[in-house]
């Protein structure tokens, strides 16, 4: 049998949460499964402190190098780096696939920096080419679609969230304990503040987000309710953040977090241009406002011209219905 | 303390985006261009640190003649000094290696840059500066607090935020929260002034090859008129989102 180093393994870091992995983990495993194919080669995941890395499986990885390391139990960008190159070093791997979670955003240029590869973030599609090496990734605030050719002899992709998809392909992963070593971090995490039982904005498939348009803090119980329906995460516009109905954290919006979810449903959120810039990479749009003349309805792909305090809880009532026939 | 502000001329949010010479090139024409919204939050926390810490700020840019304006602006809010890397900004790792040059030429103490630029949304100069010179990073700050040579920053993850603890040198991805957009300033009449009399340094760029090339930009095919549902129609709605639209 040929050494793995021969193969040049596609190398995809599969990131988790208190040992689980996300759901970004297998979509990246997909992704990169896809482009092993094209290049004619394997795939080999990296996890750190993940408990079971068995359903990788799953998606198309032939090997997993488990990282179990107490140094890295907080995220580290430096200290997870470290791993993802020296695990990039032993698969001699020329492509490596991170997802664009925050961490991942945090981790990759310094492991461009310490590989001296390309990078592109928000990638949509798997490479177009492989020779000469091009991506298509979203520009311009999701206006437009960059193609992007990777000049390095190892590349760097972020794939954008919810734009791959889970690909099932079954095979018999190989597990291996790895133990890169990992240097003193200069960031300290001194504490962490988080809700963990909530569904975040950016593992989310569907967002349901509201704005002024609501009128009060008082009133978000059925946008809460709603989103519960769903499975979904709550989301809100930038001036219901800055009143302070809802924390910064949800605000989303060209200077808050971004959204690529499959369905983002808009409750009396009018559509400014810097809202639409933050969400335009979800797939489906659902606007429900009273005001026909909104600027959002330009943008969605359905809508309702109503009172959001009747058709909300309708559609509460519909969707438990729908939900308990499935 | 040293701080240098790594500021992005971008199109203005409501610029119509087009593109020329084949879909090859971003299309400037009748493009209003502003400071990068995120270096602006970062721009502003740097004035904080000057006024209440005697901090002093360098702006920098690297591009060509016509990012001026945005840098004399910079100086309008009251950066002390301005650099502009005279070369085309071509993509994220060259332009972190040209930053990186400056960072190291002038022994700056802390680098703040904005977590991407609004237009080509790389996401990636302020981490590469830090790898490049060897400083603390910290992503996705929302907070900062500098003393001596110790950092406290708050950083906004999936979820909510952490606060980590950090020395100097250090660069900072920075956004929203550093200050609050009711703390952005205006520049006015004697700022803008005052700016014509600031240095604005043009350096020649250090070698840096580019990693990435834009080979062509595609505009999203445009978008089908929305379908509308009557209020009273709900189960429609439900109908088409798992039918048509397959999303739930």
């Amino acid at each position: 049998m040929t050494k793995s180093k021969v193969f040049m393994s596609v190398l995809v870091y599969t990131e988790s949460e208190q040992g689980a992995f996300k759901k970004t983990a297998l979509e990246v495993a997909s992704y990169a499964k896809a482009v092993a194919d094209q290049l004619g080669t394997t795939v080999t995941a990296i996890t750190i402190n993940v408990d079971d890395a068995s359903a990788l499986g799953n998606y198309g990885v032939d090997k997993i190098l488990n990282v179990s390391n107490a140094q890295l139990q907080s995220f580290s960008a430096n200290g997870y780096a470290e791993a993802i190159k020296q695990a990039a070093e032993k698969e001699a791997s020329k492509v490596i696939v991170v997802s664009s979670s925050a961490d991942s955003k945090y981790l990759a240029p310094l492991l461009a920096v310490g590989l001296n590869a390309g990078y592109a973030s928000n990638v949509i599609e798997a490479p177009a080419s492989t020779s000469p090496f091009t991506v298509k990734r979203t520009a311009f605030t999701n206006k437009a679609f960059e193609i992007s050719q990777i000049n390095t002899d190892v590349k760097i992709i972020g794939v954008s969230n919810n734009s791959f998809g889970l690909i099932e392909n079954s095979r018999n992963a190989s597990a291996e304990e790895f133990s890169p070593s990992i240097s003193d971090s200069g960031v300290k995490v001194e504490a962490v503040d988080k809700a963990t039982d909530k569904v975040t904005i950016a593992d989310a498939e569907i967002v349901v987000s509201a704005g002024r348009g609501l009128k009060g803090p008082e009133n978000w119980g059925m946008v809460e309710e709603l989103a519960d329906v769903l499975g979904a995460a709550t989301a809100c516009s930038k001036p219901v953040s800055d009143l302070g109905w809802r924390p910064h954290s949800e605000h989303v919006g060209q200077t808050g977090k971004p959204v690529a979810s499959n369905l983002y449903i808009a409750i009396g959120i009018s559509g400014a241009i810097q809202h639409l810039a933050g969400i335009n990479a979800s797939k489906v749009k659902v606007v429900i406002n009273t005001d026909a003349e909104a600027p959002f309805f330009k943008a969605a792909d359905y809508g309702v011209v109503g009172d959001a305090f009747e058709v909300v809880p309708q559609l509460i009532d519909k969707l438990k219905a729908f939900k308990a026939q499935q | 303390m040293k701080i240098l502000v790594c500021i992005s001329h971008v199109p203005d949010t409501t610029s119509k985006i087009n593109f020329s010479e084949g879909d090859t090139k971003f299309d400037t024409n009748g493009v209003q261009f502003v400071i990068n919204p995120n270096d602006e939050f970062g721009l502003t926390r740097a004035m904080w640190f000057k006024e209440k810490q005697g901090a002093q700020v360098t702006v920098v840019n690297v591009g060509g003649a016509e990012t001026e304006p945005t840098l004399r602006k910079a100086l309008a809010i009251g950066a002390d000094a301005a650099i502009r890397v005279n070369t085309v900004a071509s993509d994220g790792f060259s332009v972190a290696k040209q930053l990186a040059h400056v960072v190291k030429d002038g022994a700056y103490d802390l680098v703040i840059a904005g977590r991407e630029s609004i237009d080509y949304n790389g996401g990636m100069v302020p981490g590469m500066i830090a790898g490049l010179t060897n400083a603390n990073f910290v992503n996705n700050c929302i907070g900062l607090e500098i003393d001596g040579t110790a950092a406290k920053a708050i950083r906004e993850i999936d979820g909510g935020k952490e606060t980590v603890s950090t020395t100097l040198p250090l660069v900072i991805g920075g956004q929203k929260g550093l200050v609050e957009e009711s703390d952005l300033r205006i520049p006015n009449m004697r700022g803008i002034m005052m700016a014509r009399q600031k240095p604005l340094t043009v350096v020649d760029p250090t070698e840096a090859s580019a990693e990435t090339t834009s080979i062509k930009f595609e505009k999203p095919a445009p978008k089908g008129a929305v379908k509308l549902v009557s209020a009273d129609n709900l189960d429609e709605l439900v109908n088409l989102l798992h039918n048509e639209a397959k999303v739930i």
